[in-house]
């Protein structure tokens, strides 16, 4: 395989906004500038199917390997994808160009600089889903800090610059531990080459600390209770773009982190802390459960729904179990798809009524009827409905759970029944009840790029949720051996 | 002395000194031909530089006190070049303020000789002469828009206190000569003896001048009002040239004589270089004027540059001398874009000032956005990798406080960064500033912008330069 198709994935979406940087300037310009942008991420859709469609599921080996000298003796941009990543690139490119669609009826102005910040977003975070090199993936992982500050920051709501200080300084104290951290692993190894660190393990001794300073860069980023206050804030105050990008795929980078990183470079430090883990995994489903209960900003609810949810994923990747980790991918992969969709439902009743107060609604299921299924279609998801791709994860990684901690398995269990209590009774305050405000009789049902984008999100959550055999098959060897090595590691004590 | 050649450099520099002082004042109106010269003079001696020292061993001439490595040289080159840029990218604001005189570049190119002899020194009394020669220059330079009382001001305090500071200095090289019987460093390393007190004491009143000299807290005082009140142009200068050199004596000095002693000083620079990483990062919170707020950054930078330094290793001077790079780099980019903000032939130096520009002047401001992300050590731009290597350093020498400290305040130091950002891209625009700039202006933010933005795609090369410092 001589094409560099990682490379060519990360690159394109720059080179698309690079590109629209050179044409800007021209207001009568959007059209066009949207359709490259789109464009653009259109083909890097298809060449991700296309990498999907070459990936080999029967093997856990990294494949589609890319090294380069980058500086000389010490670090080589290397990157290479296996079952546990692939999914994330898909999500990914599947996402953007979505955002991209959306983005006709919510981004007034400056345009092209607002594509072309996703656009480099897109790139960056690609980038840190395949990188096999710590510098590589702490390069991408922070860069990414940049692009979304300035789309919070220039295109959000009213209190958009305490938001966008809030999300960038939380995150950026996470990761500085990090740097730290993969600086003392270059010390200690000799070489921040991912394989060459699995292969040959890190000292025992300085595992803890280590998974530590791991831990607060992703659990910033996850987000784990209590350092979640960043999301609600960034959430509401992100335009609906914004926020889709950050749900459906800046969240999921800490759970890959998670289980490429933690799990895999520091199994005794891993098993150590796993109680520590499930404390604020079960904490974050429970209490951001009440909270979301209690929110009266729908964007705000779905921000905590969102920290419940990552709190599931966070839980299975630390049962160690097969169920367990291969739940808590398709968990992030379904919440990518859900919450991506749940905030453009509250991206478009907001266009139209410029509110996300819940009690503004009610009653507008015989308004905006095509709105009303597919946002039940998603509610349904986001709860966990059998026949959704929300069941299938939240249902391994229970099962997974069940197999490691029975109790904590049980507590889980319980923010289940409240998270279809939060989600179903905003469902009901929304789209049913008595039509009061008169005001909403002028909202008109979803335009085609609205109707086409939640489509586009509602196949795959029914599909992945009837058959998800084609996720399972494609993760499933790379978890196995993830595993086996953990516990070969553990037993070893390496 | 058949190796005369070797400080061709600063002979051809001094001779092209007095040449243009005696021209300048002979003949009327020619202070663009004087900067020109100038400019000339500066390349001319840099490929001097590059030519005859570059790629030699270390030499040291007249009885050992002036030495020649390939430290020396790159410093020098580098130097030389920072000078230039600061030349090139000032006429059109000393035309403004109508102080485009023939004295400026002269005193630019003498503050520069006296570096290039503090760079080369290798020993305390010539060293002494270079760092009292580039002073007297900046105190000159610094009050240079006389009819301001500002600028006079600063002259004066920077001035004072720096006589003072040298005052302590000389002090110090006295204590180090009376309990070693010499000032030339390598006698000074042969006959150390680290149970005399004394010793230390001078070591100490040396480092605080030198920590004068690169504003290193608790020895800053000087700069944020220095800097607000110099001219723009000094002040960049200020901020970038100065700092080369210093730092290089900083290692020089510590290394050379005093490498034997490294547990007493290595304290004394962790402590320097966390306070002003802490100070610098907290104090310019608070800053309402950009120059103010450049000083207090350029305080917490000059702190990230001494950790590399407290390391002790070859790894830690290389680490250092890259930041000090990079540094130059983004402050030139930084300065040029102050520079820029000028409106009906006044400039404006105010944070609010900034308010809207990415409306009006939007090349300007993703410009600024880049150098800011930058200075703050946002990856994958240039500053990150800067601070990545000292961090790097650091680490290996199992400084981890020293490393997390550092990190944390770059959170700390995110935060104003963040701020400029969002004056310039959040807030409400304001009047369109002047767009006619001069072309070197121009050409000198947009090269280092974008030297800042692809440098993670080439940064062997950097490292590659420096890796051939090796002094212990």
């Amino acid at each position: 395989m001589n094409f560099p198709i990682l490379s060519s994935l990360i690159l394109l979406p720059s080179i698309g906004a690079l590109f629209l940087f050179f044409t800007r300037g021209n207001k009568k310009n959007n059209f066009t500038t949207k359709y490259v942008a789109l464009f653009t991420s259109a083909v890097n859709f298809f060449l991700s199917i296309y990498l999907w469609i070459l990936f080999d599921p029967s093997t856990s080996n990294f494949q589609f390997v890319e090294e380069r000298i980058w500086i000389e003796d010490f670090i080589n941009y290397k990157v290479g994808v296996d079952g546990i990543s692939i999914l994330f690139i898909l999500l990914t490119t599947f996402i953007t160009p979505l955002c991209i669609i959306s983005v006709n009826n919510s981004i007034k102005e400056r345009l092209s600089e607002f594509l072309i910040a996703v656009l480099i977003m897109e790139s960056f975070m690609i980038g840190v889903f395949c990188s096999l090199d710590l510098v590589i993936f702490y390069l991408f992982f922070e860069a990414g800090l940049i692009p979304m500050f300035l789309i919070i920051g220039i295109w959000g709501g009213a209190r958009r610059v305490y938001s966008a200080f809030k999300f960038f300084l939380y995150t950026l104290l996470g990761s500085v531990l990090m740097l730290v951290a993969i600086i003392t692993i270059y010390w200690l190894n000799g070489t921040t080459d991912v394989v060459e660190l699995y292969n040959s393990g890190i000292d025992i001794k300085y595992q803890n600390l280590l998974w530590l300073a791991f831990f607060s860069s992703f659990a910033v980023k996850t987000p784990m209770w209590p350092v979640h206050t960043w999301l609600p804030d960034a959430h509401v105050e992100a335009p609906t773009a914004g926020s889709v990008l950050l749900a459906a795929i800046l969240l999921k980078m800490a759970g890959y982190g998670f289980i490429r990183f933690s799990l895999g470079l520091f199994p005794t430090a891993s098993e150590i802390f796993t109680p520590l883990i499930y404390t604020l995994s079960v904490i974050a489903i429970i209490f951001t459960s009440f909270i979301a209960l209690m929110q009266e900003d729908m964007k705000k609810l779905i921000a905590y729904s969102s920290v419940a949810h990552m709190g599931y994923v966070t839980l299975g990747i630390f049962t160690i179990q097969q169920q367990g980790i291969e739940g808590s991918i398709i968990q992030m992969i379904s919440h990518g798809l859900v919450s991506a969709a749940l905030f453009l439902c509250v991206g478009v009743v907001y266009d139209r009524m410029h509110s996300r107060l819940i009690n503004t609604y009610g009653g507008i299921v015989s308004i905006i009827p095509k709105y009303s299924i597919l946002f039940m279609l998603f509610t349904l998801a986001a709860l966990g409905l059998p026949g959704t791709s929300g069941f299938v994860g939240e249902f391994l990684i229970l099962m997974g759970a069940f197999k490691d901690n029975f109790l904590v398995a049980v507590i889980a269990s319980i923010g289940v029944i409240i998270g279809a209590a939060y989600m179903l009774w905003l469902y009901k305050r929304v789209v049913f009840g008595k039509l009061v405000n008169t005001n909403l009789r002028q909202m008109f049902d979803l335009n085609r790029s609205e109707l086409f984008i939640l489509s586009c999100l509602a196949v795959p959550t029914l599909f992945f949720g009837f058959y998800p055999d084609p996720l399972i098959n494609t993760i499933e060897v790379s978890i196995s051996d993830l595993i086996n090595q953990y516990n070969f590691k553990l037993a070893s004590q390496i | 002395m058949e190796n005369l050649q070797l400080v061709l450099p600063e002979i051809f520099l001094s001779l092209s000194i007095m040449f243009l002082l005696i021209f300048g004042v002979f003949k009327k109106n020619s202070s663009r031909l004087v900067q020109s010269l100038s400019l000339a003079v500066l390349i001319v001696t840099a490929v001097i530089t590059f030519n005859e020292t570059i790629g030699i061993n270390e030499t040291k001439l007249f009885n050992n006190s002036i030495i020649i490595d390939y430290l020396s040289s790159l410093m020098r080159i580098i130097t030389l070049l920072a000078a230039f840029l600061v030349l090139i990218v000032s006429s059109n604001y000393l035309k403004t303020f109508q102080i485009f005189k023939i004295e400026y570049p002269i005193l630019i190119l003498s503050s520069v000789l006296g570096m290039m002899i503090m760079i080369n020194s290798n020993d305390l009394i010539v060293f002494y002469m270079g760092l009292e020669l580039q002073s007297l220059a900046l105190y000159v330079l610094a009050t240079f828009n006389r009819d301001e009382i500002k600028s006079s001001e600063a002259g004066l305090k920077y001035f004072v206190l720096s006589a003072l500071s040298s005052g302590l200095l000389l002090y110090g090289c006295s204590l180090i000569y009376g309990f070693t019987g010499s000032t030339n460093f390598d006698v000074i390393a042969s006959q150390l003896n680290s149970d005399v007190y004394a010793l230390t004491f001078g070591i100490v009143f040396v480092l605080v001048g030198l920590a004068f000299k690169i504003s290193a807290v608790p020895f800053h005082m000087w700069a944020p009002d220095v800097y607000e009140g110099s001219p723009t142009s000094v002040t960049l200068f200020f901020t970038m040239v100065p700092k080369i050199a210093a730092l290089t004596v900083f290692i020089r000095f510590l290394y050379v004589p005093f490498l034997n002693l490294i547990d007493q000083w290595q304290t004394i620079l962790i402590f320097l270089s966390i306070a002003s990483m802490l100070f610098g990062a907290i104090a310019a919170i608070g800053q309402t004027n950009l120059k103010r707020l450049v000083a207090y950054s350029s305080i917490g930078h000059v702190g990230y540059a001494l950790a590399g330094v407290t390391a002790g290793t070859n790894d830690g001077i290389q680490s250092s001398i890259i930041y000090i790079i990079i540094y130059v780099l983004m402050n030139l980019g930084l300065f040029s874009c102050l520079l820029m903000l000028k409106r009906n032939n006044q400039y404006y130096e105010k944070i609010e000032d900034l308010s809207g520009l990415s409306k009006n002047h939007p090349m300007l401001a993703i410009s600024l956005l880049i150098i800011l992300f930058s200075l703050a050590g946002i990856p994958p731009l240039a500053g990150f990798f800067a601070k990545f290597y000292v961090f790097k350093a650091v680490i290996e020498q199992s400084m981890y406080f020293l490393a997390i400290v550092g990190l944390l305040s770059t959170v700390v130091a995110a935060f104003y960064y963040l701020r400029l950002i969002k004056i310039m891209y959040f807030d409400k625009e304001k009047e369109k500033y002047d767009t006619d700039h001069g072309f070197w202006l121009k050409f000198s933010l947009t090269a280092s912008t974008l030297l800042i933005l692809i440098y993670f795609i080439f940064p062997s090369q950097l490292i590659e330069v420096v890796s051939r410092i090796n002094i212990i």
